[in-house]
């Protein structure tokens, strides 16, 4: 196995999240993209730790779920108290904060 | 070594084929569907990278605990389940110059600093119990913000949500 063949599927992933959160205008669908990135990162930690034979990575990987698991609780409530005030989740109808 | 470089080659391409429909397709549902295949995959690829623990924490919160979120998400900001229309930005092509020139960008880099290098042949899986002394250990620190920002994100979910 080499070691790159993790990082370019990381990479490709990170890519592909990447272009969800430019395309996607669905709130949740960028919260998913933002999901693939983390799962990104995740898989270079992984890998990182293998290749230099320390737990280090595993433990930030760790961390890295949890973060993740409290960004989405807290990203899908933000999502549902726009949709009852809005009727809408749709990133461009929420243009207030535009100067 | 062969058999673990077919396996990484087939997970892995279940892994971008899931990725690209989780970003393209016109169903919020099977997005969520198309992730649950990509989690898993990553799972698949701890797996192989030695990391049981990690593999198995990512199905549980991952599969289990934040695909429950999304779906009931879903299922709480959509008058309707099925196929959209409206679900890209338009100008969603915008996004693919820039995907593919930060994928080149990181191509490059990446060749150019690791090359052919090989991961070790002999790694054995990491026990639990190095996890652990890692997060109790040297990494305590950063345990205990990471319990906090878990217990504010709990109570500024709750405060988001609730009807009042």
């Amino acid at each position: 196995m080499l070691v790159n063949q993790f990082l370019f599927l990381a990479a490709i992933l990170f890519c592909i999240g990447v272009y969800g959160v430019i395309a996607r205008r669905n709130a949740v669908l960028v919260l998913m993209s933002i999901e693939l990135i983390l799962n990104a990162v995740n898989l270079n930690l992984i890998a990182f730790a293998m290749r230099n034979g320390s737990p280090d990575g595993h433990t930030f990987a760790l961390y890295v779920i949890a973060v993740a698991a409290a960004e989405v609780g807290v990203g899908l409530g933000m999502v549902l108290l726009i949709y009852r005030n809005r009727k809408t989740i749709a990133l461009d109808d929420l243009s207030e904060m535009k100067g | 070594m062969v058999a673990q470089n077919i396996g990484f080659a087939l997970i892995a391409l279940v892994m971008i084929v899931g990725a690209l429909r989780v970003v393209t397709t016109s169903n919020v549902v099977h997005a969520a569907l198309w992730l649950v295949v990509v989690l898993s995959g990553a799972a698949a690829q701890y797996v192989l990278l030695a990391a049981e623990f990690v593999a198995i924490t990512q199905v549980l919160v991952y599969v289990g605990a934040v695909m429950v979120l999304f779906l009931f998400g879903t299922m709480l900001t959509r008058s309707r389940i099925g196929r959209e229309t409206d679900l890209n930005n338009p100008r969603w092509k915008w996004g693919i110059p820039v995907a593919l020139l930060l994928f080149a960008a990181m191509a490059i880099a990446l060749v150019s600093a690791f090359g052919d290098e090989k991961m070790p042949e002999d790694a054995a899986p990491v026990p639990v119990q190095v996890v652990s002394d890692q997060i109790f250990g040297p990494y305590l620190l950063p345990f205990w913000a990471l319990s906090f920002v878990l217990l504010a994100a709990v109570i500024g979910a709750i405060v988001l949500a609730r009807k009042d």
